[in-house]
């Protein structure tokens, strides 16, 4: 069952963030479709949140389309039709990992890290100059 | 879960003695099915609010209604519907846990005797010890459950964790989160600590010196509040909607009352705001405009959509730049 979390330092409303989480999930692969999501009473109990804020949260869900309830059976998350497999999104993040790695020992600080990043991703030739080098 | 309000309060005061007021010009509309918390330091007020919204006090002035009718505490239907703990949930030190289930039971028509009975159990406290044997956390435990076994529409908690350790307060606020959960309960509970009642309330109000400072739902008060950091800024008075001004040598943190998505300067940054700093600069903001604090509030409520108000409404100037 999808564990929800809360960051009570953020300012970021507590519905907000468990929609953000399921977003996040669904996006690195933590959840996929079809996946049921725990009832409102389990959240509110494992949070110890206000069982309100938890229904609004799941409102908010259906609305943005990332879940759907189902008459009697709780509510059960969206996947998008191309979502990345969680295998492959673990593999992927283990090479990125040994690849920051190597950026942090060539003396690269986070900032840097961060810029290279965005450069490669808005560089259409990006894929063709990865596989080069 | 919304509709009828489960508390409206109409200029409500309190006067002990003669000149002493604990409560003030109190107009105040709790939804229904909501938690509602009741913030404020010590002696702000939040005792004398909660007996007088359950009608253990008197008012000086104005009224109470409950579920949309005046409150009558001297009718036994009234008194079914509330469940009350009082600060430090006091019970009879020399009855058993039994004994007091078995008092609940032949004193109240809808008791839950088998839910409490199983609630007591998964908490793990043993049913024949005496009250005064068991720990803090154990006897603010067995309250709930007594006040909870009456089935009441409005629960009513007068700082219900300030005596407890950190690891009681999470177990008592799970026991009322999962009760919420569970029934068509409007709960009312004060604290002066604000981060204890940010995750388990979705309403807050803010008492302070007897009067009413904020009140609101939470979510809509976080996303309509937000802190402008810019360069310093000494003439605030055309800022719309400053609730308080802090100043570095060369930049100025604006905390301002503005509708959500309002576009602020591009040479302000924006950020959210948590409830602890919001209830704090409301605290500290001086009364500058008592004669409008002081005005009598609107004897209906302003509308079904308007359930975010200010008490102290800031005097709402053109924003010049």
């Amino acid at each position: 069952m999808f564990a929800f979390r809360l960051d009570s330092r953020s300012g970021v409303p507590t519905y907000l963030q468990l929609v953000e989480q399921v977003r996040r999930g669904l996006l690195l692969g933590y959840l996929v479709d079809g996946e049921q999501l725990p009832t409102v009473r389990e959240v509110a109990a494992a949070l110890v949140v206000n069982p309100n804020t938890v229904a609004k949260a799941y409102r908010e869900m259906e609305r943005a389309g990332l879940a759907a309830p189902r008459a009697g059976q709780g509510t059960f998350v969206i996947g998008r039709a191309d979502q990345v497999p969680h295998a492959v999104h673990l593999k992927l993040a283990a090479q990125l990992r040994a690849w920051v790695r190597a950026a942090q020992a060539a003396g690269l600080a986070p900032e840097q890290v961060r810029a290279l990043v965005t450069t490669v991703l808005d560089d259409g030739q990006a894929p063709t100059r990865a596989d080069a080098a | 879960m919304t509709g009828t309000s489960a508390l409206r309060f109409s200029g409500l005061g309190k006067r002990y003695g003669r000149r002493t007021w604990a409560l003030r010009d109190c107009s105040l509309d709790l939804p229904q099915g909501n938690v509602i918390g009741l913030v404020g330091a010590n002696g702000a007020g939040k005792t004398t609010l909660l007996q007088l919204a359950i009608g253990l006090l008197k008012p000086t002035e104005g009224t109470v209604s409950m579920f949309g009718r005046p409150l009558r505490m001297d009718s036994p239907a009234g008194l079914a519907e509330v469940g009350f703990v009082a600060q430090d949930h006091p019970l009879y030190r020399g009855f058993s846990v039994a004994d007091m289930l078995r008092y609940g039971n032949s004193m109240n028509p809808r008791f839950d005797r088998p839910g409490a009975e199983r609630r007591l159990r998964e908490l793990g406290i043993p049913t024949e010890h005496r009250a005064d044997r068991l720990s803090g956390g154990q006897q603010a435990q067995v309250a709930l459950t007594l006040a909870l076994a009456k089935q009441p529409r409005l629960l009513v908690l007068d700082e219900p964790v300030a005596s407890l350790d950190p690891l009681a307060r999470r177990e008592f606020m799970k026991t009322l989160v999962e009760a919420v959960a569970e029934a068509d309960l409007t709960v009312l509970l004060s604290s002066h600590v604000v981060t204890e009642l940010e995750r388990v309330c979705d309403h807050v109000v803010l008492l302070h010196q007897g009067r009413v400072r904020l009140t609101g739902d939470i979510d809509d008060l976080i996303a309509g509040h937000r802190m402008l950091t810019g360069p310093r800024t000494d003439d605030t008075a055309g800022v719309a909607g400053l609730i308080a001004a802090t100043h570095g040598t060369r930049h100025s943190h604006l905390l301002v009352r503005q509708p959500v998505g309002m576009p602020a300067h591009p040479r302000w940054e924006a950020n959210p705001v948590g409830l602890e700093d919001l209830v704090l600069a409301y605290l500290a903001r001086p009364d500058t405009e008592p004669p409008q604090a002081a005005s009598p509030p609107p004897p209906e409520p302003a509308g079904p959509g308007r359930r975010l108000s200010i008490v102290t409404d800031p005097s709402a100037a053109e924003r010049q730049a």
